[in-house]
């Protein structure tokens, strides 16, 4: 029996520390830091002219709360909301923790209205859900600036600020319906990889695309939705290229699956068709730049909309207006347009893309 | 009337379960194969100029590849009378860990290295918490998925992480083709047999079976089943390791929503390929052929231009469908 225990100690022994080894010796491969050259040069918000208005003014506390980045695209509302409010001495900035559960999101925004911070910023993680309690920030007298997923209550917010998914179709509808008008091309084989079909902005970004399609006279061939993943990206985008053995253009809705989409044409080696990307990461713009990528051009829908809604939040709290309109105050809503990021203009975007 | 064929080869196993086990497989097989070859002809018909092309074979191979070599490691797991929900997680916690700057900067063969590692890693994990701390697998594995998909998110900051130029090799197994297949295939082909070698003609596949049919009796014939219970873990986290290694190649990047929802697909290949959920019982073709069933299904619906949620319905049906058959073959068996 002892001699039992004895064998089994030991392999129990021997057997921990490989665990230990194995957990050591990968432990040191888990650092995700760049090299501290690459870091500075990767500046993510342009700077911005000085106006009047980034002069320092009453000290302000901004509360901040969001989705849990599960996406590129979310992780960088967070960042530039940040690095937004650390361009003023003037604000306080005070994020919540990010999740994913709406009864989390909400205690997290009553928080902070029991903190009574002069002016909330939100990204709800659905915008009806989350109204009431918006809706009840405003009551106590503290200003909502509504983030992208709108309040269906106009009460529940001073001022939303979001991006334009219909008109993100219409951007790409007419890059590709132009390139291929002036390539004489008749009957074109066109294809969109959507991101989570179920969504009303993938919905509205296909009813964009669709619509200025129609005004060169064409037509979506085929229309496949994928996750927002990149591994979904390649599962569609494989089948796809299997489907269609000559493509004239692609429009994917996002640049995360892009990378995927990406890769899956790659290993099909096709490159007879041109495509077109959606939201502007950095990487889909380093891709536009090479020149020899099928990624030609990618249409904006920019997380900067973070960074903006925080100089907006802070405005607002200031009671000051936006100085290149006439208004004292700081407009009900604004509407970011969708912008076209081509070769020729890549340069200038690529401090503002985000990486995925 | 093959008892003595039995006793060969099952000498550690009470009754004749072995014996039972080659006839269902091979019927079983037999009605997989029937089903392959139904959504063939549906393929052919409906898209003649597309299915059958050697490209799109290729395609939905490499395309099964990846859940494949996790479903490899799952029918072990479940032969063994276990449950692995963990296999999606620890593939996107392998393919992360592979892809951070700090390994990438060792080279290729470290990263795959540290896949494998960390795969087996979180595998043997799960195998000590079941073995020797007694946990129910399916808790134990789901406790490892949520946190195995909580420490991807960590490390990689939620961020997809670009494998770099200097370490394509890693995606050049998806690029380069040898004799008109990608290397992943070969890979994928590669575990499939191995698994099966393994499984079927080794004494710790022998041990598999016992072990999943009947612990007590296992026991008593001498197998330290809680032992080879942990090493079942370790061959499914093995397998997930693998498998992101092929991630990594076909989608160039490592990332925390990798492998969502794997472990469901990898189970359902498992029992429409006759595997039962209980244990004692099943095979890896009936598992690979489950998945290329699944697989199939996809490319079809994508050549035909259908939508994915009557897609998931369909698959939803094959599952039921399959589990009704097998059942009903038990029953008649008895008989």
């Amino acid at each position: 029996m002892s001699r039992q225990d004895a064998r089994l100690a030991r392999r129990g022994f021997l057997f921990g520390g490989a665990v230990v080894g194995a957990g050591a010796l990968v432990t040191a491969c888990t650092s995700n830091e760049p090299p501290a050259a690459q870091q500075s040069a990767a500046p993510s918000q342009a700077p911005a002219a000085v106006t009047d208005n980034d002069r320092p003014g009453r000290e302000v506390k901004i509360g901040f709360s969001a989705p849990a980045a599960d996406h590129g695209w979310i992780a960088a509302i967070a960042k530039n909301a940040e690095e937004a409010a650390k361009r003023y001495s003037d604000v306080t900035f005070v994020p919540v923790e990010p999740t994913n559960d709406i009864n989390q999101q909400i205690s997290a925004v009553e928080s902070l209205i029991q903190q009574k911070v002069d002016v909330l910023v939100l990204l709800p993680n659905d915008g009806e859900q989350l109204n009431q309690v918006a809706r009840r920030a405003m009551d106590a007298g503290i200003p909502v600036v509504n983030l992208d997923r709108i309040f269906p209550d106009k009460l529940s917010y001073r001022t939303w600020i979001g991006g334009d998914n219909y008109g993100m179709g219409v951007a790409a509808g007419h890059y590709i319906g132009r390139k291929l008008k002036e390539k004489g091309v008749t009957d074109p084989v066109i294809l969109e990889i959507q991101g989570i079909a179920t969504l009303p902005l993938t919905q509205e970004r296909s009813k964009g695309f669709e619509d200025a399609l129609r005004t060169y006279g064409y037509r979506v061939t085929a229309r496949q939705d994928a996750q927002f993943t990149v591994e979904s990206g390649t599962e569609v985008a494989t089948n796809l290229l299997q489907a269609h053995k000559k493509i004239d253009a692609i429009w994917n809705h996002d640049d995360d699956q892009g990378v995927g989409v990406l890769a899956a044409i790659k290993e099909a080696g096709r490159n007879e068709f041109f495509m077109v990307g959606g939201a502007g990461s950095a990487n889909a713009m380093r891709e536009i730049q090479s020149g020899t990528s099928v990624l030609e051009c990618t249409v904006t829908y920019s997380p900067t909309m973070a960074g903006s809604a925080v100089k907006l939040a802070r405005l607002i709290a200031q009671g000051r207006g936006m100085s290149d309109l006439v208004e004292q105050q700081v407009p009900q809503s604004i509407t970011l347009a969708s912008e076209t990021i081509t070769k020729d203009n890549v340069e200038q975007y690529l401090p503002l893309g985000f990486e995925s | 009337m093959t008892e003595t064929k039995a006793r060969t080869t099952a000498r550690a196993l009470p009754g004749t379960a072995r014996l039972r086990l080659g006839r269902v497989g091979e019927t079983r097989h037999l009605g997989l194969i029937v089903a392959l070859a139904l959504l063939a002809v549906v393929g052919l018909i409906t898209r003649p100029e597309n299915f059958a092309t050697s490209d799109n074979l290729v395609s939905i191979l490499a395309l099964a590849s990846t859940i494949g070599v996790i479903t490899v490691g799952m029918t072990f797991v479940i032969i063994g009378g276990g449950i692995d929900l963990s296999v999606g997680a620890v593939m996107a916690l392998a393919s992360v860990w592979a892809t951070t700057l700090a390994t990438q900067s060792y080279g290729p063969w470290v990263m795959a290295l540290c896949a494998i590692l960390v795969g087996t890693g979180a595998g043997l994990v799960n195998g000590i918490l079941i073995a020797y701390g007694r946990l129910v697998p399916f808790i134990a594995t789901l406790a490892m998925l949520v946190a195995a998909r909580g420490l991807a998110q960590r490390i990689s900051d939620r961020k997809t992480q670009l494998i770099r130029p200097e370490n394509d090799a890693i995606v050049e197994l998806s690029t380069t083709r040898v004799l008109g297949l990608p290397l992943l295939v070969y890979i994928f082909a590669l575990v499939v047999v191995v698994g099966w070698i393994v499984l079927n003609r080794t004494t710790f596949g022998r041990r598999t079976f016992a072990v999943g049919g009947n612990p007590e009796a296992a026991r008593l014939a001498g197998i330290d089943v809680r032992r080879h219970t942990m090493l079942l873990y370790a061959i499914s986290g093995f397998c997930c390791g693998v498998a992101a290694i092929l991630i990594m190649a076909r989608t160039t990047t490592g990332s925390s929503t990798h492998g969502d929802l794997y472990e469901l697909d990898a189970i359902a290949a498992v029992i429409i390929g006759g595997t039962l959920l209980t244990g004692g019982r099943g095979s890896i073709i009936g598992s690979i052929l489950g998945l290329l069933i699944f697989t199939v299904i996809t490319n079809l619906f994508i050549l035909n231009g259908l939508n994915t949620s009557d897609q998931l319905i369909a698959k939803g049906l094959i599952i039921v469908a399959a589990v009704l058959l097998q059942r009903r073959g038990l029953v008649g068996r008895r008989a």
